[in-house]
């Protein structure tokens, strides 16, 4: 059973914000139902760009629940600009900490918040640069660079706690193996 | 909290009976079975009997039995007995759903010592492909080996058909019988496969104690080389307590198999029953009429499983999931898969495995639990609105 903190038991059990919200200005996507996990994140901006109200809907374990209420409740009241620093890591923070196999739930409510963000300055988020890695969850080499850079991965199975690349058929786990080796080598 | 445990394909309480009989060989009487005294010998002669009770239930001789420390030894005991009689052959054929205790032997054989393992597919219900598993029989077969019943779906093999094709072509063939001892009938005299595999924590004996059946006449080598126990077949001082709480475990069990079939099968049936009654958007895995009468595999659509288990979890309820999340792989099971489950209900699939011990009530308390936790799920999954999938 997954040691989950008393935050992430209480934001699952009694999840705040919950739900479509109307009159959301903002909408971020993202995760599947094939996936496993999936957050609908909804923004009311105002002229100030400032984050009145924020809700969601997610389909996926205690963690992706989690989450997503955290992560509403963080930036409610927050301006676009404040909100679009939040990071994974903030997310997990507020819980307390996550199974380090449940680190993609909270880059999962980073991903959503930078596309309602994009979604509300009409921003269109075009496809994703780099070379694509892993194909079950469509992660590219520069999105493994990043993570592998900012939290310090050091093998495959890290890369897929956070990202979810190549949790899937595992077809990817060698190229993965190369793009760790790379950041390696450059230091 | 009163626990209501439906998790028995994982394991099992051990019986009152069965602790009773195992106490004595935890306490006063810890002799050597091998031993040349009376101390010992005492042992010894319990031991017997329970050897007795063992091949009783699955109509062994009991010199068939070997004990061992878990099913998983058994089958790699198995499977690495039968590469070794047959050194020059290298292939071996399985399924796409059987356990990871033996699946992962598998991939290691195949990726590091050269065999070609043919994995056999299961159809949407989950019954295998027989034609295909005949077909790929071949002089360079060394080994035949097929689940009796599968773990997550219950879903249960035509083991007496594919063990004749099999001696036909006068390939050997291993099932692995953890799920199916005690559940269903199993005549070794009747099914004559070569070499069987089960486990006593399943059928409310301890962990840690296993049995390989091994055909008389089969030349059998050790996978544990050590000492002469188990006739030289298996190294290592006997686990008298558990090897003795097996015993009485395999004599319950074989007393207890009609109800089994009747009363359990109710149960699951009425469990099955009213939460496909109670519950839209929700489908049973496998094929309904092949199945062991303890398991209900049950999926939920635009819900994810570990979710659904920490809700029943605060209510005490015990049941299992095919889903990704519980184990920390990120693809739902591969049973399901290999079954092409959809995604959207695969995610929150639902195994409940009952034994004799569950009630009525249970089940009740069951259904009244997860059809709030369905809809508490489902008021927030962003692929669920107004009753319907979306």
């Amino acid at each position: 059973m997954w040691d989950y903190t008393d935050q992430v038991k209480d934001h699952f059990l009694n999840p705040r914000n919950v739900g479509e919200l109307e009159g959301a200005n903002a909408i971020g996507e993202t995760g599947s139902l094939n996936c496993g996990d999936a957050l609908k994140l909804y923004l009311k901006v105002n002229e100030n760009e400032r984050i009145m109200d924020a809700t969601f809907m997610t389909f996926g374990c205690a963690s992706a629940v989690a989450s997503s209420s955290a992560l509403t409740e963080i930036i409610k009241g927050m301006t676009l600009d404040e909100a679009a620093k939040i990071t994974n890591d903030d997310i997990s923070d507020y819980l307390g900490g996550l199974p380090k196999a449940k680190m993609h739930c909270s880059v999962m409510g980073q991903s959503a918040l930078k596309k309602a963000i994009a979604n509300y300055r009409g921003v269109q988020i075009l496809e994703k640069p780099g070379e694509l890695v892993c194909e079950c969850f469509e992660v590219t080499d520069l999105e493994i660079i990043e993570a592998v850079k900012a939290n310090g991965l050091e093998t495959t199975e890290d890369v897929t706690d956070y990202l979810k690349a190549g949790g899937g058929c595992g077809q990817c786990l060698d190229r993965i193996e190369e793009v760790i080796e790379s950041v390696r080598a450059k230091g | 909290m009163k626990i209501v445990y439906t998790d028995n394909n994982a394991t099992t309480k051990v019986a009152d009976e069965v602790i009773e009989e195992m106490l004595p060989y935890l306490g006063e009487l810890y002799g050597n079975p091998s031993s040349m005294h009376t101390f010992g010998d005492k042992v010894n002669k319990k031991l017997k009997q329970a050897r007795l009770r063992v091949a009783g239930l699955i109509n062994a001789d009991p010199g068939e039995i070997i004990f061992t420390s878990c099913g998983t030894e058994s089958d790699n005991a198995a499977i690495y007995s039968a590469i070794n009689a047959y050194p020059e052959k290298k292939h071996i054929i399985t399924s796409r759903v059987e356990h990871p205790a033996i699946n992962n032997l598998y991939q290691h054989l195949q990726g590091e010592k050269g065999y070609d393992v043919t994995f056999v597919p299961v159809d949407k219900k989950g019954l295998l492909d027989l034609d295909l598993l005949y077909d790929s029989m071949s002089d360079n077969t060394a080994i035949v080996s097929i689940m009796w019943a599968n773990n997550e779906t219950g879903v249960i093999f035509p083991i007496e058909e594919i063990f004749k094709k099999a001696n036909e072509k006068g390939i050997l063939f291993h099932t692995d019988a953890v799920q199916a001892t005690g559940k269903i009938p199993i005549d070794v005299k009747k099914t004559k496969v070569d070499m069987l595999s089960f486990s006593g924590h399943k059928i409310h004996a301890p962990k840690g104690i296993g049995v390989l059946y091994v055909k008389k006449g089969f030349k059998f080598s050790s996978f544990l080389v050590g000492g002469h126990q188990e006739e030289g077949r298996r190294g290592g001082t006997e686990n008298t307590a558990s090897i003795i709480g097996l015993g009485k475990a395999c004599e319950l069990a074989k007393e207890n198999l009609p109800v089994m079939n009747t009363k359990v099968r109710e149960l699951r049936d009425y469990l099955q029953a009213r939460l496909l009654e109670k519950i839209p958007g929700s489908s049973v895995n496998g094929a309904l009429d092949a199945r062991l009468p303890n398991t209900l595999s049950i999926g939920f659509d635009a819900v994810e499983g570990e979710s659904i288990l920490l809700l029943l979890d605060r209510e005490g309820i015990c049941a299992s999931s095919g889903s990704a999340c519980t184990s920390g792989s990120l693809d739902p099971s591969h049973v399901l898969m290999a079954m092409e489950v959809p995604f959207k209900s695969a995610h929150g699939s639902i195994r409940f495995s009952l034994s004799h011990y569950n009630t009525k009530e249970e089940m009740d308390h069951i259904v009244s639990t997860l059809v709030p936790a369905i809809q508490k799920l489902r008021d927030m999954s962003p692929f669920w609105k107004d009753g319907e999938m979306i």
